[in-house]
């Protein structure tokens, strides 16, 4: 994960705010990241914390109004995806970028079948007729592990269980062999024993593919098994970003480490109590000024009301490819001494 | 498994609860969904017992029924000394408030036009004669308890964020004093880091009022924090009942061992390490249970036996009971402790 690969996507200062009748609502405040080709990043943050925004606002998914893009470069294989024309843009979704939704019960068209949607891509971006869509959908959908493939196309979503639908959504977005898999909590929905079937997966795929993939979610300990690199997200900015291993074992930002010690462990010693992040996520109804998560950080000290917090490097490397914070206050580990 | 110590808070025996299927024309009774299909244990005096499994295993059901919030089909629910599964009406309100509940969703649970107040002291006002005053005291205190500032008092829930809807919940649970409580997964729809706040609560009113609890949850590293032992169902039984310590340390059931290793553990090292037992296809429909073990259709360690006996929940060690054939029949050599199921990601049959 050096600087020597080209990224497939790069985000550079993206800022999305909502328009609404109470004001204005900053969802993503200059949000800058990239994504290597075959990398998986894992983006975690609650809700509200701007993750699904941003990755939504890459590619125009957002109504607008209320939602509006205030600035920023998303650079797609160098073409920047915010000054495209509609028709560009509609290249780019579905063919380019392959998004999953979180709730396979609802993303899926109850009226059509699951065959018609799997070939609804190909037939519009490939150009491929009737019959050539059908077997590549047959195909698909093996290559995702339904049985049956060529009997299910003709299926309704009803009939099938959230796991599979969750599968048949997975396959849509692959149609057309995307650049780009953006997967926005794919597998909170679903139960533990079949969120562990679409995992394996979507590690099977990854090397079968080799697909570049951006995965939302905020359960950590699925970031744990399938990511590359970490992104951490709170008040619709990124807070700290690093490798998976780096992340979890030398957490950097108050809240990372806050957040690592809220969850219980299954296996190890059972935690006496838990660790609690008092407060609650911020109201972003206007733009930062000083840093979202003071109210609730236990290292709070003058300097986190006057600024916001700029991302700097904790390992020497360029910002964005090293393990890198956005924190005036420094953690006890280096050998600086934690001021304040 | 319990000899001279007092009787346990809670009883259940052999509880089932059918919903009925009508079809055709005449919308005839033609089957049952089995969601609780025989389900018996006993939770102790100031114990917090664990109940896990996935959606449709009948979890929730098994709350609402001992609580009668579903006239049980069979079976008896003993609580405190008497069998609410058999009360008159009348008895059955006047041992309401021994036994409350925390529903998962504390924004379908709140009533929107009443005020915090208003839904507090409702219990007050169905179960006591107290004057106003006295209620508005018993509020205030009952906010102090739970962490919520008295000057909310008549403020409406969608004020509140979600963390906070669910300690009003818990607020209104409490109001009676009751001695046992069941969490309907109360921390399910709750950000993490709000999910910590929730569960210390529990825990503090546990310690200080002698509370009982019946947990269900999904959240196995959650529930493996808070119970003492636990139950995991799967399609309307209990698969394997035990101590919590044991149960995480060396699940028995095949199923609980796949289930706790579907878990994802926060930490890449583990994470990269251990090796998952990946089940094949999903849950049968319960209105169609499989012949045999519930689990047949997807145990990576299936007999013969299993698709034709069901088998009983039995004590094979010292306070762990499990239902499967592996432990009871005497044919096998003994159960492997490692699993040699290490299936590759496939789809099985649905149905």
């Amino acid at each position: 994960m050096a600087e020597g690969p080209v990224p497939v996507l790069e985000v550079k200062g993206l800022r999305t705010v909502f328009r609404t009748r109470g004001g204005e609502i900053h969802a993503v405040n200059d949000v800058s990241f990239h994504l290597n080709r075959g990398e998986l990043l894992g983006v975690v943050g609650e809700s509200g914390s701007g993750k699904s925004v941003t990755m939504m606002s890459l590619i125009k998914l957002l109504p607008m109004p209320p939602a509006e893009l205030r600035g920023g470069e998303v650079l797609l294989n160098g073409q920047d995806l915010l000054k495209t024309t509609p028709e560009e843009l509609r290249a780019v979704r579905g063919a380019k970028v392959g998004f999953v939704f979180q709730d396979p019960m609802t993303s899926l068209n109850p009226v059509f079948t699951v065959g018609s949607q799997i070939m609804e891509p190909l037939r519009e971006h490939m150009g491929m007729t009737k019959d050539q869509a059908a077997a590549r959908a047959v195909e698909l959908l093996e290559l995702v592990g339904i049985p049956d493939a060529r009997k299910r196309l003709k299926s309704y979503p009803h009939q099938f269980s959230g796991g599979m639908r969750q599968r048949v959504m997975i396959a849509i977005a692959l149609a057309c062999n995307p650049d780009v898999l953006i997967a926005d909590e794919p597998t909170t929905a679903l139960d533990v024993t079949i969120q562990a079937q679409i995992l394996e997966l979507v590690k099977e795929l990854r090397q079968k593919l080799g697909m570049a993939i951006i995965w939302i979610t905020h359960d950590l300990g699925v970031i744990a098994g399938i990511a590359d690199r970490v992104m951490v997200m709170y008040g619709g900015q990124v807070v700290e970003q690093a490798p998976v291993g780096e992340l979890f074992a030398n957490p950097q930002h108050p809240y990372t480490r806050a957040l690592l010690q809220t969850i219980p462990k299954i296996s190890g010693a059972r935690e006496a109590r838990l660790k609690v992040i008092e407060g609650q996520p911020p109201i972003l109804n206007a733009p930062l000024t000083a840093c979202p998560f003071r109210a609730r950080c236990e290292y709070r000290h003058d300097a986190c009301d006057r600024e916001n917090p700029a991302r700097r490097a904790v390992d020497g490397r360029q910002i964005g490819y090293g393990h890198d914070v956005a924190c005036h206050w420094r953690a006890p580990a280096s050998q600086e001494v934690a001021h304040a | 498994m319990l000899d001279a110590s007092p009787p346990p808070l809670v009883q259940v025996d052999g509880l089932k609860m059918y919903f009925p299927i009508y079809t055709g024309l005449l919308r005839r009774h033609t089957g049952n969904v089995k969601a609780v299909d025989g389900v018996s244990f006993a939770i102790n005096a100031g114990e917090t017992l664990g109940l896990v499994g996935e959606s449709g295993c009948g979890k929730s059901t098994v709350g609402r029924a001992i609580l009668r919030l579903y006239e049980p089909t069979a079976g008896r629910v003993v609580i405190d000394g008497s069998d609410v599964a058999h009360l008159p009406p009348e008895a059955l309100r006047q041992k309401r408030p021994t036994m409350q509940m925390v529903f998962q969703d504390p924004q379908a649970s709140l009533n929107p036009r009443m005020t915090l107040a208003g839904i507090i002291s409702e219990p007050l006002d169905e179960h006591t004669d107290w004057t106003a005053e006295r209620k508005i005291e018993r509020v205030h205190e009952l906010m102090d308890q739970v962490g919520l500032n008295r000057r909310f008092i008549n403020r409406y829930p969608h004020e509140f964020s979600g963390g906070q809807r669910q300690r009003i919940g818990i607020a209104r649970a409490l109001a009676l004093n009751p001695k046992f409580i069941v969490c309907d997964e109360p921390i399910a729809a709750l950000d993490v880091s709000i999910q910590a706040q929730v569960v210390n609560l529990l825990e503090d009113l546990q310690d200080r009022l002698g509370l009982t609890y019946l947990f269900i949850s999904h959240d196995l590293s959650m529930v493996r924090h808070l119970a003492n032992r636990v139950a995991v169902m799967y399609l309307g039984r209990i698969a394997e009942l035990s101590p919590s310590a044991d149960l995480y340390a060396r699940p028995l059931h095949p199923y609980a061992e796949a289930l706790l290793s579907a878990v994802n553990e926060p930490d890449p090292v583990i994470a990269a390490r251990r090796k998952r037992i990946i089940l094949k296809g999903d849950v049968p429909s319960p209105a169609n249970p499989p012949q045999g073990c519930n689990f047949c259709t997807r145990c990576p360690k299936v007999m013969d036996i299993c698709r034709t006996v069901k088998p009983d929940l039995v004590e094979v060690e010292p306070g762990r009971m499990v239902a499967c054939h592996l432990y009871t029949n005497p044919d096998v050599a003994g159960p492997t402790g490692a699993s040699e199921a290490k299936e590759r990601n496939q789809q099985g049959v649905t149905q």
